[in-house]
């Protein structure tokens, strides 16, 4: 996994952990601390302090001796998550990007229309 | 679980290596030694490894003291050094005549992770590249499981899969009650294992701090993006200049260890003193 340099590692990690969830790639248990390290090539305590962050938001859960799992309703929770993030930090960024640009917010959502369009065309056979 | 305490070396009384150096290092991490050539990163590693003795002070292992060299200190540790002497003997048979010393190995253990590493377990080992041979002892070292593990320039001799995969083995080996200390000039390799940072110079040890505080502390970004009364210190090359500031808007920023080694080996005390 390469890692991008804006970001915390364990940040990063806990997304990677989340959009395995979000793709249901892995649906009950998490792989442990032990294991993920080790596929990433990254510190042990890195993988724990995503953990960490990931049962705070309540997206997985520990159960001792068992293991970690998917918490009940962690998509819902995550997208929770990523909605906050993406409203505090990414539109804030792109409004920035627009402005100094100067692209008109009628031109974005004339671009959005034809993107939901394009996007939500049923699949040709 | 390593405590050094007013550590005084020299291999000649008239040139010290190290004076009144102390440090604590704790189960449960990764950590990574840097210093200069000749700054005494192998010769602290032997004082810790009770390798050679202290002209005054000490260091300890799980309160054993490294220079009585006791039973009970050597099977806790396992120390693999730059250069190897490797016996006549194959794999297997280095394991039948030293596993013993170590109450704790894992044969099982050894044999996967030889495997991992695609070593020959039928050769005779002092007729191996160095390459191979080094993945052995880091091998040997990993399955003896003990406490203290002591790794001088692991990295050294390794072809690229073999990188990935002694990254791989190490971090899926560390466990809350080991400690691993590496030492090395090839930090990129290491990159996201090592989580605290030890900085060797001019005969003490000038930082010892976790990643994670530095991150927080201190941001590593081109100049334009630094806040200029913020920053500390300045690195030009060929595309720009990269600047370590002040982390005053807590933004992330990935730690460049070469940059901050650089920065503290030319006396950018404020630097270290920003870490405090």
């Amino acid at each position: 996994m390469e890692f991008r340099e804006n970001e915390a590692i364990y940040l990063q990690i806990a997304a990677f952990v989340g959009d395995n969830i979000l793709i249901e790639k892995w649906i009950e248990k998490i792989p442990s601390v032990r294991e993920l390290a080790g596929d990433l090539q990254v510190n042990p305590n890195t993988v724990m302090r995503a953990y960490e962050f990931l049962q705070v938001k309540e997206i997985i859960i520990n159960k001792r001796g068992i293991g970690l799992f998917v918490a009940p309703d962690a998509k819902g929770k995550l997208k929770d998550y990523r909605k906050e993030r993406f409203l505090g930090q990414e539109l804030p960024e792109f409004f920035r990007n627009i402005s100094m640009l100067d692209i008109s917010i009628e031109e974005i959502q004339s671009r959005y229309v034809t993107f939901i369009q394009t996007n939500n065309q049923p699949e040709q056979p | 679980m390593i405590e050094i305490k007013n550590l005084t070396f020299g291999y000649s009384k008239n040139s010290l290596l190290f004076k009144n150096l102390n440090l604590t290092l704790e189960a449960g991490h990764i950590y990574g030694l840097l210093g200069k050539n000749g700054a005494g990163k192998s010769t602290l590693l032997k004082n810790i490894a009770g390798l050679v003795y202290p002209l005054a002070g000490h260091c300890t292992l799980n309160h054993y003291n490294a220079a009585d060299r006791l039973p009970a200190f050597l099977q806790d540790l396992f120390f693999i050094p730059e250069e190897l002497f490797m016996p006549a003997l194959t794999a297997i048979q280095f394991m039948e005549s030293t596993a013993h010393f170590y109450p704790n190995f894992d044969a099982a253990q050894f044999i996967q992770i030889l495997k991992q590493f695609d070593v020959p377990q039928d050769r005779q080992l002092h007729k191996l590249s160095f390459g191979q041979q080094k993945k052995v002892m880091i091998g040997f070292g990993l399955a003896t499981n003990t406490p203290l593990l002591i790794m001088d320039e692991p990295t050294n001799g390794l072809d690229i899969p073999s990188k990935i995969q002694f990254r791989k083995i190490i971090a899926s080996a560390l466990t809350e009650e080991r400690c691993v200390i590496i030492s090395t000039h090839q930090v990129r390799d290491l990159d996201s294992l090592i989580d605290t940072l030890v900085i060797l110079h001019e005969k003490e040890i000038v930082l010892n701090n976790s990643l994670d505080n530095i991150a927080e502390r201190l941001s590593f970004t081109t100049k334009s993006l630094a806040n200029e009364t913020d920053i500390l210190y300045v690195e030009e090359n060929a595309i720009g200049i990269n600047t370590i500031s002040l982390n005053s808007g807590q933004k992330f920023s990935r730690v460049d260890m070469e940059m901050l080694f650089n920065a503290i080996i030319s006396g950018h005390q404020s630097i270290i003193d920003s870490l405090k």
